[in-house]
């Protein structure tokens, strides 16, 4: 396997993977995969999700030990047993979830990870010089906690700089940023590479890799399918090697008199104070969502999406009745249940824990939603549950949804992500609600997976429902959406019509600039 | 060689059942060196705790008596548990229950008629609850530890048992001991067959508490209630449930059964209050309930298990004159075997040659073919 490889061997050699396996159980998260990673390059670890990148970089920092194969670093064989051990060979790692203390300072922060013992304000005047050198701003006296998500992202990448590492691992790292920030992340990867230092970019989004990736390794079901040079390749192809098949691409029928249409939830002026120290404020928020439309919400993560969608579900109840309205009748009261026998249904961002109980099976899951909306068909006099009925229910979603699975009735743990956020959606879709709202559909799911859900919203939408998307990928949203608006700092803005919106457009709203208004540069100093 | 924890991905059905046998048998061989290191022969030791109690009927009959308390207590505490609430105060609970119940014979003792045994049955278990409604209160209105207030409330049931029994309900013709006066035959619980031994309707309660309390866990909703907002809070929330009702329904099952037992183990083994009526059945329940998965039919033989603890130490007591805190020492060692034992439901156990140390001394061009298993 990987024949092209040979053809890079005149590049110096920094990272050499051979026939690396690392099984779970009876499951081959990686299958002898092998791997080179040139000095001076951006390397693309493209798959889709549950192929084995993680695994992968896992056992690349030593957080997994492989079950066999080699790892050669700079032709040396070495054994990464831990973090340290990859940290002292100079491999950096940034995660796509922040390990950062709100509560700290950026160069507190910092300090944490170096065990080097030198004063705080020698780690936070290295890392401001550091970092304005990299044309990544930062204050390493501010608190996290008021940080955007960008900007921690930046202290992360500071962080593993500090290090001085020859390769920097990066997972998704564009997952969190908004278009014109991932335009600065790019610049500075550039310029890491200008100074000889490798990088291993883990990513699904196929136009970043074709943009700034050198070369490709791609893995599907944790086996090497080939090695590319992105810049050579299609988005098409690209994906097709991921996912093996052609990917179906969502077809959004046009939307017709929708002017007319009636709403079916409506938000009027609806605030919610902070509930954390470190969660955001909801302030006056007001949109309509008719039948027949889906409506997307734009915003970089930790705006106010999570409390906004806590606020609509009813998990956290307003005090103004009139606040949510759900097909013409006050909601503002009531609680998720009561919402949800009004119509309304709802898919919560975190799949493992929130929207479904992981060691519980998915007919016990499907109750879980459900047992009041469908009390007549899965709970019987006294309370006693109809699991016949229930089971039936669940394998009719499962058939629906094409989830793939082991048993006939799994634990929700024992999916991976994509499986499961089928079930998810396919528990509320199977009611025909009249009132949808999802937040992050496909959070994590492969190609194949997200394309059958968004179908399926839209679809819901162009059936008479009103489906509001809730969403960081862009491209999702203006895959599906008739219109979307962005959140920005619990503030939403006006609703701009699909035909009129641009990346940049929403980019910049995304950002912070007001519509209308030219856009500032939000670098502080 | 090196021994490391896998996960599996989805719980062992097979160690489910297995485990708790696991922790038994390697309590078993724990105790043994324990008696041995004591200077008894550790099999006469164990003879006299798990096979001699087991020969006579009446003490089949005495078995039932210690076991009823022990199942009563142990599912209510599993139905606490499962929602992730953590009684630690059945003790207390059972205390109180039992003074409360034991206010119709004490201060009414002329009150005989049918009603007098259901009545003090209704009042121990309104006693019971209303004391472990105290730490579920302070959970949901203060945030408070469940586990810190529901212990400390232990004491003050103890002590409050001591006042009542040595100050207002002291039995004038007692000669100053301190207790109360025996309980009339109304107020008596009956035994259930009273040609062969002396085990009373206690026994009966615990047995169908477990039955309903399993088809509840397993069949209705409220159940499904109780597992989810245990394993997954936030789930349970997007389900519509409400945590803090969850909280009193824990605590006023768990507290309400804790006082069944207690008005039942005073109205019929003891007859009477004293300053001591339970050689701590509220915190043996806890291992009861774990040795028993938290299911309630499990907790039927778990409950028989830790019934027969007490008495074979009484019997080692008496046979091999080995102290009675060697039950105590028991008991531990078994709860500490299950919740390790209960390691291999989430995980199994491989052993592991080291790899990478075979590879560097194997250094060869192609991809390195590592032999699976035991070659």
């Amino acid at each position: 396997m990987g024949g092209t490889v040979s053809a890079h061997h005149d590049a110096e050699t920094l990272l050499e993977v051979r026939g690396l396996t690392k099984i779970f159980g009876t499951l081959k998260a990686c299958d002898n995969v092998d791997l080179n990673i040139a000095k001076g390059e951006i390397h693309a670890l493209l798959g889709e999700n549950g192929a084995g990148k993680s695994t992968l970089v896992k056992m690349l920092f030593g957080s997994l030990e492989p079950y066999s194969g080699q790892i050669l670093w700079q032709g040396q064989p070495v054994a990464i047993t831990s973090p340290g051990v990859a940290k002292k060979l100079g491999i950096g790692m940034v995660f796509q979830h922040f390990s950062l203390f709100e509560a700290l300072s950026a160069a507190e922060n910092i300090a944490l990870s170096l065990d080097d013992g030198a004063p705080i304000g020698q780690i936070a005047a290295k890392a401001r010089a550091l970092s304005y050198s990299y044309g990544l701003p930062l204050d390493p006296d501010s608190l996290v906690g008021d940080l955007s998500v960008g900007e921690r992202q930046r202290i992360e990448i500071i962080r593993c700089l500090l290090q001085t590492p020859q390769l920097i691992i990066l997972d998704e790292p564009t997952s969190v940023l908004t278009p014109q920030e991932a335009d600065k992340l790019f610049e500075t990867l550039e310029r890491l590479r200008a100074e000889g230092k490798s990088i291993l970019y883990i990513s699904h989004r196929l136009e970043e890799v074709k943009r700034i990736c050198d070369r490709a390794t791609v893995l599907r079901h944790g086996k090497v399918v080939g090695h590319c040079n992105p810049r050579e390749e299609t988005a098409a192809s690209l994906a097709r090697m991921m996912v093996g098949s052609e990917v179906k691409s969502v077809v959004r029928a046009p939307l017709e008199g929708i002017a007319q249409a009636q709403t079916l939830l409506e938000i009027n002026g609806l605030s919610r104070k902070p509930a954390t120290p470190f969660s955001v404020p909801l302030t006056n928020i007001r949109l309509a969502v008719r039948a027949g439309e889906v409506i997307g919400i734009a915003g970089v993560a930790g705006n106010g999406q999570g409390e906004f969608f806590e606020a609509i579900s009813g998990e956290a109840r307003q005090s103004d009745a009139a606040a949510v309205r759900i097909r013409g009748k006050d909601a503002g009261r009531l609680d998720i249940t009561g919402r949800r026998l009004l119509g309304a249904a709802f898919v919560p961002e975190e799949r493992l824990g929130h929207g479904a109980a992981p060691r519980m099976k998915l007919s016990e899951n499907l109750l879980l939603s459900r047992h009041a909306t469908d009390g007549k068909a899965f709970v019987g006099t006294g309370g006693v549950t109809k699991s016949a009925s229930i089971y039936n229910a669940a394998q009719r979603i499962i058939e629906v949804m094409d989830v793939r699975k082991s048993a006939p009735d799994p634990e929700a743990a024992a999916l991976s992500g994509g499986n499961l956020q089928k079930f998810i959606v396919g528990r509320e879709l199977d009611r025909s609600p009249a009132v949808m709202v999802v937040n992050q559909p496909t959070w994590g799911v492969d190609a194949g997976a997200a394309a059958h859900i968004r179908q399926a919203l839209i679809e819901l939408a162009r059936a008479g429902s009103a489906v509001l998307v809730i969403s960081q990928d862009l491209d999702e949203l203006f895959e599906i959406s008739d219109a979307i608006a962005v959140m920005h700092n619990g503030t939403l803005s006006a609703p701009m019509p699909a035909a009129e919106a641009t990346l940049e457009k929403i980019g910049l709203l995304m950002g912070g600039a007001e519509p209308g208004h030219a856009p500032h540069e939000g670098e502080a100093a | 060689m090196r021994i490391e924890l896998i996960k599996r991905p989805q719980r062992s059905a097979l160690f489910s059942v297995v485990s708790p046998f696991i922790a038994l048998g390697l309590t078993v061989v724990v105790g043994a060196i324990m008696f041995a290191l004591l200077g008894k022969n550790p099999v006469m030791a164990l003879y006299y705790y798990f096979i001699d109690p087991l020969l006579e009927v009446w003490s089949w009959h005495e078995l039932a008596i210690k076991a009823a308390p022990l199942i009563l207590i142990g599912v209510g505490l599993a139905i606490c548990f499962r929602s992730n609430n953590w009684n630690i105060g059945a003790e207390g609970q059972l205390i109180i229950g039992a003074i409360v119940g034991s206010i119709i014979p004490v201060m009414f003792p002329d009150f005989q008629t049918w009603l007098t045994l259901p009545l003090m049955l209704l009042m121990g278990i309104v006693g019971g609850a209303a004391y472990g409604a105290i730490p579920a209160f302070l959970k949901t209105r203060f945030n408070t530890n469940e586990i810190l207030t529901s212990l400390m409330l232990v004491y003050v049931a103890q002590l409050v048992l001591d006042w009542v029994v040595r100050g207002p309900w002291r039995d004038p013709k007692g000669f100053n001991f301190p207790q109360t006066i025996q309980f009339s035959p109304a107020a008596t619980l009956p035994e259930i067959m009273p040609m062969s031994g002396r085990a009373n309707w206690g026994f009966v309660f615990a047995i169908v508490a477990a039955l309903l309390l399993w088809f509840m866990l397993s069949r209705m909703l409220k159940g499904f209630e109780v597992r989810v907002l245990g394993q997954s809070p936030r789930a349970g929330r997007f389900a519509g449930f409400s945590s803090s009702r969850m909280v009193f329904f824990a605590f006023l099952i768990s507290g309400g059964l804790a006082g069944l037992a207690g008005i039942s183990e005073v109205s019929g083994a003891i007859g009477k209050l004293q300053p001591t009526i339970s050689p701590g059945y509220g915190f043996t329940a806890i291992i009861v309930a774990f040795l028993g998965r938290l299911n309630p039919l499990g907790i039927i033989f778990s409950g028989l298990l830790l019934a027969l603890t007490y008495l074979g130490g009484e019997a080692a007591q008496i046979s091999l004159g080995v102290s009675d805190k060697v039950v105590r020492a028991f008991q531990g060692i078994l709860l500490f075997f299950v919740l390790a034992a209960d390691t291999l439901i989430l995980y199994r156990i491989r052993l592991v040659r080291p790899v990478a140390k075979t590879m560097e001394t194997a250094p060869s061009p192609a991809p390195v073919e590592v032999t699976h298993g035991n070659a």
